[in-house]
């Protein structure tokens, strides 16, 4: 379902990530963990037409996101890590929104949007604005959203970053059940690695852009000799903790909360 | 948007009725009256920028990121954009101009009003798509500032919205010359008020111009952005 071939991706003088291959099968669970800045977000970026390989090959459900952006595009749905709703829309406007975008056809469109947010449990606030839901409803809401235009995998960056409990949850099953019932790919980063632990099929780890090691998460304790996947990962890619210059992202996310009410 | 209008309201009805006497007396007619179009175009000029620009913070926080993953070509959401956009910069050149009707404007020919609605349409255009252009290529809100003051007000200062355009010092003339608000807000004294400087046809034609022109740089760059 998803195939990454020696997949390389260079920005000026800094290599994001370095040769990297590996493979999804249909209905897996695939946890994509790293620490930070070692080219997690940059690999999705490709996988999911936001940016361009510069060598190697790709492959979503058979198209390539490069030359077949469109065809990617339909197989997939995407929660990003930052919200990426309109705040001065309702639930239910966003999720027409995305429908409109996706060309699902009026009729359709409405039966979908009711099912979705019934299951993410926000049908009761359709009609209010975005700007107005916790973090975790925000959540929830672009999961329905992604889930829209009945794509085949779906795409979680950091999907519980920032989440209580209760609602991390409620997300997980979600997932979970998604994956049971409708044998729906999902690709996941996360810093949770209980939660990877719980609910991934298979993991790779990813370090300065390259993929340190793969396997099922308890293939990766057992290499590692570690009792949780927090250690087998600790092992595996170093307790060293990673240097980062401040990105624009920081930067705007400061802002944000500056500016939040 | 009720404030953002304070701006505009605040030159109009300060400018105008503080240099008014002087203009009148030096031979330039009722001041209001030449001013209320300039103000017209200040109002669209910033609205549009503003919309352009929105697209910096959506690109990390918004809505952003979700259309440029979806199946959809990048030149209709750039036309999509700027439509917008467009539409809420001309409504906010609305409001002022009947705004400035309670202040004391009297339009002279209501015929033109729709021409003079098409001009507003095209400024609004034009600079939406300017902000566009300009915030593909930025990455946070550090020059915003810089544009602002550095591109954005010479470009009101210098249009002869705040001042005729006969018999200027020459560095000013050639540089109100290349701008495209000068002609916007020429081209809105020509349909309301029977006063040109360029004339009618010249308007058009370089605000039409200049908008298609920006439209595709403004594409191009918006293609390339890689977030």
């Amino acid at each position: 379902m998803i195939k990454a071939l020696n997949v390389t991706k260079k920005f000026k003088g800094l290599t994001a990530v370095d040769d990297v291959s590996f493979e999804v099968g249909k209905g897996e669970i695939f946890g994509f963990l790293g620490p930070n800045g070692a080219g997690k977000t940059t690999t999705i970026k490709m996988l999911t037409t936001l940016l361009e390989p510069t060598s190697g090959k790709l492959s979503i459900n058979g198209a390539d996101p490069v030359k077949d952006k469109d065809a990617a595009r339909y197989s997939f749905g995407i929660v990003f890590q930052d919200p990426s709703l309109d705040d001065e829309l309702t639930a239910y406007e966003n999720m027409e929104f995305h429908g409109i975008l996706y060309k699902i056809p009026r009729k359709e469109l409405k039966k979908r949007i009711e099912y979705l947010m019934k299951y993410v449990e926000l049908w009761d606030r359709k009609d209010d604005l975005v700007k107005h839901f916790s973090g975790g409803m925000k959540r929830r809401l672009e999961i329905a959203r992604g889930l829209t235009h009945h794509p085949k995998i779906l795409f979680l960056d950091e999907p519980t970053l920032g989440l209580d409990p209760q609602t991390r949850n409620h997300i997980w099953s979600y997932i979970k059940q998604l994956n049971k019932e409708e044998g729906m790919t999902v690709f996941f980063t996360t810093h949770y690695m209980e939660e990877a632990d719980k609910v991934a099929d298979k993991i790779a780890i990813i370090d300065h852009g390259k993929i340190v090691s793969k396997g099922t998460p308890a293939e990766l304790k057992e290499k590692t000799n570690s009792s949780s996947l927090e250690d087998a990962f600790l092992s595996l890619t170093g307790k060293d903790i990673r240097e980062q210059e401040a990105s624009n992202m920081d930067h705007l996310r400061a802002m944000r909360r500056m500016h939040k009410k | 948007m009720i404030g953002s209008l304070g701006q505009p309201i605040l030159f109009l009805v300060a400018l105008g009725f503080g240099f008014g006497p002087i203009f009148e007396k030096a031979g330039g007619g009722n001041y209001i009256q030449f001013l209320a179009p300039g103000i017209i175009c200040m109002g669209i000029l910033f609205t549009s920028i503003f919309m352009g620009i929105e697209i910096i913070w959506d690109r990390q926080f918004g809505f952003l990121k979700e259309t440029l993953v979806a199946p959809v070509p990048r030149f209709h959401i750039m036309i999509g954009r700027t439509l917008g956009g467009a539409t809420v910069a001309v409504m906010q050149g609305v409001i002022i101009f009947l705004i400035s009707l309670l202040v004391g404007f009297r339009p002279e020919n209501l015929i033109m009003l729709p021409l003079a609605f098409v001009i507003m349409l095209l400024i609004a255009f034009l600079f939406t798509a300017l902000g566009t252009a300009i915030a593909s290529r930025m990455e946070d809100m550090h020059g915003f500032q810089m544009i602002i003051n550095f591109l954005i007000m010479p470009i009101f200062f210098l249009s002869g919205a705040l001042f005729p355009l006969d018999n200027v010092p020459r560095a000013i003339d050639i540089i109100t010359k290349m701008n495209p608000l000068s002609y916007g807000v020429d081209g809105l004294r020509a349909t309301l008020l029977n006063a040109g400087h360029f004339g009618l046809s010249a308007d058009f034609a370089v605000l039409g111009i200049v908008a298609l022109l920006l439209l595709a740089i403004g594409s191009y760059l918006f293609s390339k952005i890689q977030i």
